[in-house]
C-alpha cells in the first residue's frame, strides 16, 4: 500500500472533568472523558475517507486532532512523515495552510462582523497566497470555485443561507490552496435538498484540484455516496477499515453489522423492528475492560472481557477489531 | 447639547464675570437663570460647564474603556489560571463601594481633575475587562474562532480581529452608561471639593456653591442639576440606540 499521506498512531485523547471539592477532600481520582482511545488510521493521498459512528464516538475529536486543533495526550498525528506535534512558527503555519478543516455549523463557523472578501482575503494574505493587488481577483476566482455569484464578496455571512455559508467555508479552506480537507459533519446541519449540492461541489472540487479528504459524518448513505473507504468508530476507537462497497456488503465487526442494520430501510417490507445492538452507549468516563463493545454485542465471550481485540486483517485492505474472524451478523 | 459645546458663542455673559449689583438675582430677562453669591450668571456658567463635564464625561472614561477592554480580551482568551486570578482582582475591587474607593484614592493624591481621572481610571477598567472577558469567553467557544487557529492565524490577531469585535457591544453600550456615572460622580467630587476646583465652573461646584442658599436662592443649584440629569439622560438613551444600531449589523 502506498505510503499514507496523514495518519494517526494510537491516537489518545482525554477531557478532563473538574473535580468539586468534596471529591478532591475524599481524594478520588479526577475522572475524564476518554474521547479517542487509541486510534490508528491512514488517509490514503487522494482518497476520501469517511468516518462513521454514533453521537459521542469521538469523530469530531479526532477531525479536530487531525488539524491540530488539539493536541493529542498520547500517539502521534503523522503529515507526509512528520509528527505535527512537533511543528512550531512558520512549519506549523505551513501545515495549517495543507490541512484545512470545514466545520459542522454554518452559522458559528464564520464571523458574523466580516464580510465575505475580509474572510477570504485575511487567509489569503496570511498566508501570502497572493501579491496584494491579485487578492480581490483571486477572492471572485474563489467564489466562482463554489459557485456563490461575485457580489457575494461584500456582504456579510448573515445574509447567506445554510448551504451558501458553507460553500464560503470551503471557498476559505480552499484560499490557502491544501492538500488534505477535514469535513467535520459538512452537511448535517442543512436541509437535505441543500446536503446534495454541497456533497456535490465537494466531489467535484475534489476531482479537479485533486484533494485529500476525510469526510466525518453520522449519515451512512451519504458516507457511502462519496467515500473511497470508510472506517467505522465506536467509543473513541477505530473497529473497522475497509473499502466502501465492501464494507457495506460484508462488515465484519459486530458494531458495524449493527450499524448498517440500525440506517433506516426505505423499502416497507425490509424494514425490521429489532434493535441491533443492545442497550446504551457505555458511558466514556468509565469504559468497559477488554474490548469495548462487548457490553453491547450478541456475540460476547469470556476472551472479549480481558482482552483488547486490535485491527487484524480481514482481506487486502480491510481490517477489523474483532476476536471473530467473521461474526454472523444477527439478522 | 450644540448650544452647550460652543459655550463662548451662546453664553450671554463671561462665567466668572462678577457683576456686584445684581447679587442672588433671581432668574429675569437679564440673566434667565439668575446670578450667584459673586453676581456671576448661572446660564452662562451652566453652558461653560458643559465643556468641562464633557472633558471629565470622556477623559474618566476612555482609559478604563480602552485598558479594561484589551485586559478583559486577553484573559477572556486564556482563561484557566490568569483568569482565576483576574477573577480575584475583580473580587477585591468590586467589594468596595466605587465611589469611596475612588475619593479615597483622590485624597491620597491631592485634589483636583487629573488626579480625578487617574483614581477613577485604576478602578473603572476592572468592570469594562469583566464584561469583554465574560464575552469573548463565549465567543471563543464558536467555530470560527477555531476556523482562525486552524487557519494558522496569531492569538493576537484571533484575540482583536476576531473576537474582540464580537465582544464588543455591551462594552460599548456600558461606555455610554459610565459617561452618565462619570458626570455625576465628577460632580460628586467637584461637590466634595475633589474633582474641579473653584471657580471653573462645572456643574458639581455650582450646586456645591448654592447650596448655602438653597432656601433665597434656589436657581444657583437647580438649574446645574437639570443639567446633569439632562446630560445623564442623553448618554443612556446614547448608548440603548448604539446598542439597537450594533446588535443590527449582525
Amino acid at each position: 500500500m502506498a505510503e499514507a499521506l496523514l495518519s494517526a498512531i494510537d491516537v489518545s485523547k482525554d477531557f478532563a472533568i473538574p473535580r468539586s471539592l468534596l471529591q478532591w477532600a475524599r481524594r478520588e481520582p479526577p475522572a475524564a472523558v476518554h474521547a479517542l482511545n487509541g486510534v490508528s488510521l491512514d488517509v490514503q493521498r487522494g482518497e476520501t475517507l469517511g468516518i462513521v459512528g454514533e453521537s459521542g464516538c469521538g469523530k469530531s475529536t479526532l477531525a479536530r486532532c487531525l488539524v491540530r486543533l488539539l493536541d493529542c495526550d498520547d500517539g502521534r498525528v503523522v503529515y507526509d512523515g512528520t509528527d505535527i506535534a512537533t511543528l512550531s512558527g512558520a512549519e506549523r503555519r505551513r501545515f495549517n495552510a495543507r490541512v484545512q478543516m470545514i466545520f459542522q455549523d454554518p452559522y458559528s463557523s464564520l464571523n458574523p462582523r466580516m464580510s465575505v472578501r475580509q474572510i477570504l482575503s485575511e487567509a489569503l494574505r496570511v498566508h501570502r497566497m497572493r501579491p496584494p493587488g491579485e487578492i480581490d481577483a483571486r477572492v471572485a476566482e474563489l467564489l466562482d470555485t463554489v459557485r456563490l455569484p461575485p457580489d457575494a464578496a461584500d456582504r456579510h455571512p448573515h445574509a447567506f443561507s445554510g448551504g451558501q455559508r458553507q460553500r464560503i467555508g470551503i471557498a476559505r479552506a480552499l484560499a490557502v490552496e491544501p492538500e488534505v480537507l477535514v469535513a467535520d459533519e459538512l452537511v448535517s446541519a442543512l436541509d437535505v435538498s441543500v446536503q446534495a449540492q454541497v456533497v456535490n461541489l465537494l466531489l467535484e472540487l475534489q476531482d479537479r484540484l485533486s484533494l485529500t479528504v476525510v469526510f466525518v459524518a453520522h449519515d451512512l448513505r451519504l458516507v457511502r455516496h462519496i467515500s473511497h473507504r470508510v472506517a467505522v468508530m465506536y467509543l473513541g476507537k477505530v473497529v473497522e477499515v475497509a473499502p466502501t462497497e465492501r464494507l457495506f456488503r460484508d462488515p465484519r465487526h459486530p458494531y458495524t453489522q449493527a450499524l448498517l442494520a440500525a440506517a433506516p430501510e426505505i423499502d416497507p417490507g425490509r424494514r425490521t423492528h429489532r434493535a441491533a445492538a443492545r442497550g446504551e452507549l457505555p458511558s466514556p468516563i468509565n469504559l468497559p475492560s477488554g474490548c469495548l463493545f462487548r457490553t453491547r454485542c450478541p456475540h460476547a465471550f469470556d476472551r472479549c472481557r480481558s482482552e483488547v481485540p486490535t485491527l487484524t486483517p480481514r482481506g487486502p485492505v480491510h481490517v477489523a477489531a474483532c476476536h471473530l474472524d467473521h461474526p454472523e451478523p444477527t439478522e | 447639547m450644540i448650544v452647550a459645546a460652543f459655550p463662548q458663542f451662546f453664553a450671554p455673559y463671561d462665567p466668572l464675570a462678577m457683576d456686584y449689583v445684581n447679587l442672588l438675582a433671581p432668574p429675569s430677562a437679564a440673566h434667565p437663570f439668575g446670578t450667584d453669591n459673586f453676581g456671576r450668571d448661572v446660564l452662562s456658567r451652566v453652558l461653560h460647564a458643559y465643556t468641562i463635564d464633557m472633558q471629565i464625561a470622556l477623559f474618566a472614561t476612555l482609559f478604563p474603556f480602552l485598558f479594561g477592554t484589551t485586559v478583559g480580551a486577553i484573559v477572556g482568551y486564556v482563561g484557566g489560571a490568569t483568569e482565576a486570578m483576574f477573577g480575584r482582582v475583580v473580587d477585591a475591587v468590586i467589594t468596595f463601594p466605587f465611589l469611596v474607593l475612588v475619593i479615597a484614592i483622590v485624597s491620597v493624591l491631592g485634589p483636583g481633575l487629573m488626579n480625578m481621572y487617574i483614581a477613577i481610571g485604576v478602578v473603572g477598567w476592572v468592570f469594562y475587562a469583566r464584561i469583554v472577558a465574560a464575552e469573548v469567553k463565549v465567543q471563543k467557544r464558536l467555530d470560527y474562532a477555531d476556523a482562525g487557529r486552524a487557519m494558522g492565524y496569531t492569538h493576537a490577531r484571533i484575540i482583536f480581529r476576531h473576537l474582540l469585535p464580537n465582544a464588543i457591544t455591551p462594552a460599548v453600550v456600558y461606555w455610554m452608561t459610565d459617561m452618565a456615572l462619570a458626570i455625576l460622580l465628577g460632580s460628586s467630587l467637584g461637590y466634595l471639593g475633589l474633582g474641579a476646583q473653584p471657580p471653573a465652573a462645572e456643574w458639581g461646584v455650582q450646586i456645591a456653591d448654592g447650596k448655602n442658599f438653597m432656601a433665597t436662592a434656589w436657581w444657583i443649584s437647580v438649574f446645574p442639576g437639570i443639567a446633569i440629569v439632562i446630560t445623564g439622560l442623553g448618554f443612556s438613551l446614547l448608548g440603548d440606540g448604539l446598542a439597537e444600531l450594533l446588535r443590527g449589523r449582525r
